[in-house]
């Protein structure tokens, strides 16, 4: 697992921002940016080099699952790791991330040892 | 004039047309329409006592910034714990191993448990939208002092984007499906 690569961490609330951030860097995850909302986060990947997003779903203007969705009809972008941790948990939330392409899926509240599970999961078969 | 003051001049000036004998149809369509219109009056009355005003300039308006002070407070409150955590860590390095990891190990689990802020903020935005829906409609029955109007049903919900329709998070604890279940549901698809 490239520990170096670059992530991109989704989410409205600055605060969740930096406790993700804080526990990527427990992880070994040095290099992390951040956006706002999914346009912010598609402006970002469009002109960057990423090699995971970790994605909040309930954002303005754009969500994450429409940003889930704009990355993969993205020719450049459509293999991109991309992990939604959110409070959505209800079924027909999940199978619609599933359906639109999503590699895994985070509930929160979430610990540090899920968040580690998933990337590496999400990495292994990237 | 209200809707109870027409019906209840209707029916009088009903009456006092008539001359002769009424029909026992006639005479049970009048009585219904006058029962209708004792019922609108009552229940403007009523609606009178709730005193709509007070709700809608005041009750509401100070609930939801209450709550959208709880918001700020927690999240300011987040933020200093996380200041101070973060300078924990960086005392880390400087300390033996064992002391080192036993700070790590508990900075781990404070930022996990800061993310309550972020489900209380979402579940605080869902009550101050609850409340600003009551005071729209309120403000309906204020302008009409009536029924509710046809008007007060939502408007129909065009060009939404799926996130949107489907963001209904956070789950109440009791109905929300833990990570186990996600999973679950995640393998079924391969």
């Amino acid at each position: 697992m490239d520990k170096n690569m670059n992530i991109l961490i989704v989410d409205d609330y600055k605060t969740m921002l930096r406790i993700i951030r804080n526990l990527l860097k427990q992880l070994d995850f040095d290099n992390v940016e951040e956006a706002s909302d999914g346009s912010e986060a598609l402006a970002k990947l469009r002109a960057g080099n990423f090699g995971l997003v970790i994605s909040d779903w309930n954002m303005e203007p754009m969500t994450g699952l429409e940003l889930l969705k704009e990355v993969r009809a993205d020719q450049r972008l459509k293999n991109l790791p991309f992990i939604m941790i959110t409070a959505e948990s209800k079924t027909e939330n999940v199978v619609a991330a599933k359906q639109a392409g999503v590699s895994n899926y985070i509930v929160k509240p979430f610990n540090a040892e899920t968040l580690r599970e998933k990337i590496e999961k999400v990495l292994v078969h990237a | 004039m209200h809707d109870g003051d027409t019906v209840e001049q209707a029916v009088r000036q009903v009456l006092t047309s008539i001359n002769g004998d009424l029909s026992p149809k006639e005479t049970l369509l009048l009585g219904e329409l006058q029962g209708l219109a004792e019922e609108i009056t009552r229940a403007r009355q009523e609606m009178a006592a709730l005193k709509v005003v007070d709700i809608n300039t005041s009750h509401i308006p100070v609930a939801t910034d209450e709550l959208d002070a709880v918001v700020a407070h927690t999240a300011r409150a987040t933020d200093e714990i996380l200041d101070a955590c973060e300078g924990l860590e960086r005392l880390a390095p400087a300390l033996p191993a064992a002391s080192a990891t036993a700070i790590i190990g508990a900075t781990t689990r404070i930022f996990e448990a800061c993310s309550f802020q972020d489900i209380t903020g979402q579940r605080i935005g869902k009550v101050v939208t609850a409340l600003k829906s009551i005071e729209d409609r309120l403000r309906l029955v204020e302008e009409r002092f009536g029924p509710f109007p046809s008007s007060a049903t939502e408007p129909a919900r065009t060009d939404v984007p799926e996130g949107r329709a489907l963001a209904n998070g956070p789950q109440l604890p009791a109905t929300a499906a833990s990570q186990a279940d996600i999973d679950s549901l995640l393998a079924s698809f391969d």
